[in-house]
């Protein structure tokens, strides 16, 4: 590997700088501003988001530009260019969601927005990474963020207790991650990610690779929360300031599902036959364990909890199904659907969060309907979406992981599937209910530029990806990766 | 008429309803409630004065489907957004607009609260219905058969009675999991058209989710393949329909819905399952329902519905418990006559459906009537009702009497065409059959009489008032309906014979064989046809 500075080569990394600067930056302000101005952080993180999304634009528009630098380390495919979008979208959203949230709590906002900055550029480094080592040191820059923003209401148990569980946690499965990449590099001795895919083409198997490959299959499936490495999401996204959890789930999630299938569609795709069975059986427990648990829950965020873990079972279809052309492009419409869902409903419980941690349970949205009624009719469109009803989002994608597990050749793992999705109407539904059968405060809802604007942006997107989605499936095809 | 093929009435017709939805969401206050009844009465008016046409337009002599409208909607998959009916599909349409306005106008006095609301969910459900009816590619048809379950749904949660809320959710589920194994057959089928799939060598044709092309491609599948995909879409189907032992989440959702949602449900909903197996089940696999193990479990299942169904609807305390059963009866009859695949047996299944709408929607209508007056429905708590109510007990003499299967009204035909189908197939299947017919009109003897004879013996009885005016005209197009069908179903059978002779070339059944006893009267069956057209 032979790195040579090259100063042109450092402009494709104009959206990642500027967002650590403009994250350094506001830590500044957060310092001078205290908590008098926060409204203004927020609007400042907003904007740095756009510029980022704007410099994206920029960099990805220029002809003929490299798309792999840093000897290889760092790559800007399409593929890379689909998530930092999607990761973007979350952050701005988050930010979004956030402004009355950390307003009314009493702890400085400026550093909670440049931690979220901070963790976004982690994210966006993840999925450009190409080399195990890069990844990982990106991961790491996402997952020390996240700690800290788990925590964030300190004087809160709750939220103590899921920033421990969580760092605690994450770095045992970082190190199990870590110990992986290191038996990896042991076997083959390279770290870039197409080399180790041409190196594994002419490769027998071994043992101490296969003991390397499953360690960082597992160190990834802690982090989509796939069963059994499922454990700390309930109690961290219940504890968690609700933003946070809305940001947890999509934000972070999406981002480990772009080195999952870079690491295992380019690099062990040689060695599909020996993980691809681990991973069937992992997404059968995950679904059916996630469905099951969902419904015995009477909070909402951890019913949101247990349902994110059983979409990681769905998504972990399309990684079975990398091989067809339903793999990898049901998994990119399925990310993009899950986060404007997901996104959507969480936003609704922070809307009815009015004063610290109320409007986490189901009761809570006892007769929304009487209170807001399109409130409700968007709660509702993000719950039929997250069922897989048609024509939302939600269908067009769990549809493209079906097709790509019935087309793997896993039906009885599509039939658990399409079960355990009929499953979860039941405990979606339980809101819905509550929602339009039940009586319940008569209080307005009261609800800010900013809750509005995330609420729009996801109920349009969850509708139009349902009603019109050959759009948005003709642009996610061509940012398939490519082995 | 030569105008109908050049707009697309399909489309009109199935957005009619919807348009008219959005326009009483954003146009019209909640509080307005009568001008909100107005409008959506309008818009259903409209929409049956715009599919009446249809009638007269439709070609009976044409192979095929007609006023067909082609667009591309999902190219990635081969999605397309493909209209077209015939013959079965002309009825059920029709069908669904006559009883559609019915559900609304007959709503006016029994919904008073959250109007609004209501009227939008039943103009929307409409819509659900005739797209699914009407839909040829089979991706648009399961979205329209998923989205249609939504309004149903609110319907019997906000409006329906008091255990609403377990009737409801019991409803969604059961036949979503059915649905959701439908959706696994129809991506098994896009693949054994395009690429293969599980060892099975794809056709390798372009993707595609059009049926008529799917059907032929399906008919030529390997038995053992058509068999499991045959078994995915008999749970969507079965559920819907419901056949024995799917059928408990029936009596639950008609009981507690309200009247309007029985009536939809009866006459419109329950028949898209048996839809289902007519234009997917049969001709698309037509291996599988020749088998004789998977032929001989489904005439079992129908005969349990028939004769279990009419068993249990015999001890029924509840009227609309009782003709919730019946309709489990009656579907059973449908379904022993689809699955006797020869034409007499699907002729008479398909006329069936229509007539089970016309006279189990009618007895669900007479129903709400009487607990509009006395919000009980409970037959212990009627009795002697002839004297206070003639008008009424005539219009449900009628209507019982229509479903009990008494010749000159349209219920005999149905049966009896069914019956003749089924002895072509099998002596016994039309033996237990016939034993449903005679259950059938013991129980619904037996509740006239319990409720309309006798002398008042409960006072609050002693002061009901008869049908109004309202109430009348939302009654008496279904005997008309039910009078004609009885009378004359020439008309009737000359708009199935196409589809139906196509679906029995399909199972290879034998076309001379047996032919319904209305073709018999006016061979040559072409000839008659054409004079029938105008």
């Amino acid at each position: 590997m032979k790195f040579a500075f090259v100063p042109a080569d450092w402009i494709l990394l104009a959206p990642e700088l500027f967002l650590t600067a403009a994250g350094l930056l506001l830590l500044g302000f957060a310092v001078a501003f205290g908590k008098k101005r926060e409204e203004f952080l927020a609007f400042l993180a907003v904007l740095a988001i756009m510029v980022t999304a704007a410099l994206l634009v920029f960099v990805a528009g220029q002809a003929g530009r490299k798309t792999s630098i840093l000897g290889g380390t760092f790559v800007l495919d399409n593929f890379a260019l689909f998530f930092k979008a999607l990761i973007l979208l979350s952050l701005a959203l988050t930010v979004l969601a956030s402004v009355r949230f950390v307003g009314a709590a009493p702890y400085p906002g400026g550093e909670y927005y440049a931690l979220l900055l901070f963790s976004g550029v982690g994210m966006l480094f993840m999925v450009s990474g190409n080399n195990l080592i890069s990844i990982y040191v990106a991961l790491e820059l996402m997952a020390l963020s996240s700690y800290i923003l788990a925590g964030y209401f300190k004087a809160e148990a709750k939220s103590t207790e899921a920033a421990l569980k969580y760092f605690i946690l994450g770095a045992f499965s970082s190190g199990v991650l870590l110990y992986g990449l290191s038996l990896v590099y042991g076997v083959a001795g390279i770290m870039g990610i197409p080399e180790l895919a041409k190196l594994f083409a002419s490769a027998e198997r071994s043992n101490l690779l296969m003991l390397g490959i499953l360690l960082v299959l597992a160190g990834l499936l802690f982090k989509i929360a796939a069963v059994p490495f499922h454990v700390w999401t309930p109690d961290v996204y219940e504890g968690s300031p609700t933003p946070v959890t809305a940001f947890f789930s999509v934000g972070p999630k999406v981002a480990a599902y772009a080195i999952l299938a870079r690491i295992f569609y380019v690099a062990f795709a040689k060695f599909h036959a020996d993980w691809g069975l681990v991973v069937a059986l992992v997404s059968a427990a995950t679904m059916v364990l996630g469905n099951i648990a969902a419904l015995l829950q009477t909070n909402v965020k951890r019913m949101f909890a247990y349902s994110s873990i059983a979409n990681a079972g769905y998504a972990l279809l399309g990684v079975l199904g990398f091989q067809t052309e339903w793999g990898l492009w049901g998994i990119l419409v399925y990310l993009l659907a899950y986060t404007l869902m997901t996104f959507g409903a969480f936003t609704l419980v922070i809307l009815l969060e009015s004063k610290g941690y109320a409007g986490e349970l189901v009761s809570d949205f006892n007769g929304l309907a009487n209170r807001s009624m399109p409130a409700a009719l968007v709660m509702l469109l993000f719950l039929l979406s997250l069922a897989g009803i048609p024509p939302t989002a939600g269908f067009i994608g769990k549809y493209y992981l079906f097709t790509a597990a019935m087309k793997a050749g896993y039906a009885w793992l599509a039939v658990l599937a399409v079960v355990m999705s009929a499953v979860s109407l039941f405990y979606y539904f339980r809101i819905v209910a509550a929602m339009f059968f039940t009586e319940g405060s008569a209080a307005k809802l009261k609800s800010s530029y900013a809750l509005t604007a995330v609420l729009v942006i996801c109920a349009a997107g969850t509708l139009l990806i349902g009603v019109l989605p050959q759009p948005f499936l003709s642009v996610l095809k061509s940012c398939v990766l490519s082995p | 008429m030569q105008l109908l093929n050049q707009i697309p009435i399909l489309s009109l017709i199935t957005y009619i309803p919807l348009l008219g939805a959005l326009a009483l969401i954003f146009l019209f206050p909640k509080e307005k409630t009568g001008p909100i009844k107005a409008f959506a009465t309008l818009v259903a008016a409209v929409d049956l004065a715009v599919s009446l046409p249809l009638w007269w337009a439709f070609d009976r002599a044409k192979d095929g489907y007609q006023f067909v409208e082609k667009a591309p909607w999902i190219p990635s998959l081969g999605v397309n957004y493909h209209f077209g009916i015939d013959g079965i599909t002309l009825l059920l349409i029709l069908l669904t607009t006559i009883i559609g306005l019915i559900a609304v106008y007959c709503s006016y006095s029994a919904i008073t609260e959250r109007q609004k609301e209501y009227y939008v969910l039943l103009l929307l459900l409409q819509t659900f219905m005739i797209g699914t009816f009407c839909c040829l590619d089979l991706f648009l048809f399961y979205v329209f058969w998923e989205v249609m379950l939504v309004p149903m749904y609110f319907l019997i949660g906000v409006w329906g009675g008091a255990r609403r809320l377990y009737a409801a959710i019991k409803f969604f589920l059961y036949t979503l999991a059915g649905s959701v194994l439908m959706l696994l057959g129809i991506i098994a089928l896009y693949f054994y058209n395009t690429t293969g799939f599980l060892g099975y060598k794809g056709l390798g044709n372009a993707a595609t989710f059009s049926i008529e092309k799917l059907t032929a491609v399906a008919a030529g599948m390997p038995a053992q393949l058509q068999i499991w995909l045959f078994f995915a879409f008999f749970f969507g189907f079965a559920i819907k329909v419901p056949m024995f032992p799917f059928h408990t989440w029936l009596p639950d959702a008609h009981t507690e819905a309200p009247t309007a949602g029985s009536v939809i449900l009866a006459a419109v909903l329950l028949k898209m399952g048996t839809y289902g197996f007519v234009r997917f089940s049969l001709p698309m696999f037509p291996e599988a329902v020749r088998n004789h193990r998977v032929m001989g479990l489904m005439a079992a299942l129908a005969i349990i519905g028939i004769v279990y169904g009419a068993m249990v609807t015999l001890v029924q305390k509840d009227m609309k418990k009782l003709i919730a059963y019946s309709s489990v009866s009656h579907l059973g009859f449908v379904m022993l006559g689809i699955f006797a695949l020869n034409m007499a047996g699907i002729q008479g299944g398909v006329l069936q459906m229509i007539n089970h709408g016309i006279s189990t929607g009618g007895l669900f209508l007479l129903v709400g009537v009487v607990y509009e007056r006395r919000h009980t429905r409970m037959i212990a708590d009627y009795g002697g009702l002839a004297k206070q109510m003639p008008i009424y007990a005539t219009y449900f003499l009628i209507m019982a009497l229509s479903s009990m299967g008494l010749p000159l009204l349209n219920g005999f035909i149905g049966e009896f065409s069914i019956l003749q189908g089924a002895f072509a197939r099998n002596f016994w299947w039309a033996f237990f059959a016939a034993t449903g017919i005679v259950l059938g009109a013991a129980y619904l003897l037996w509740l006239y009489q319990r409720i309309f004879f006798g002398e008042i013996t409960n006072p609050a009885n002693a002061r009901l008032g008869d049908l109004t005016m309202r109430e009348q005209l939302t009654l008496a197009p279904l005997v008309v309906l039910a009078l004609w069908i009885g009378l004359y179903p020439k008309p009737i059978f000359d708009v199935l014979r196409r589809p139906s002779e196509r679906i029995v070339q399909a199972v290879g059944g034998p076309i001379a064989e047996a032919p319904a006893m209305a073709l018999k009267a006016d061979a040559p069956a072409t000839a008659g046809s054409e004079a029938s057209r105008p």
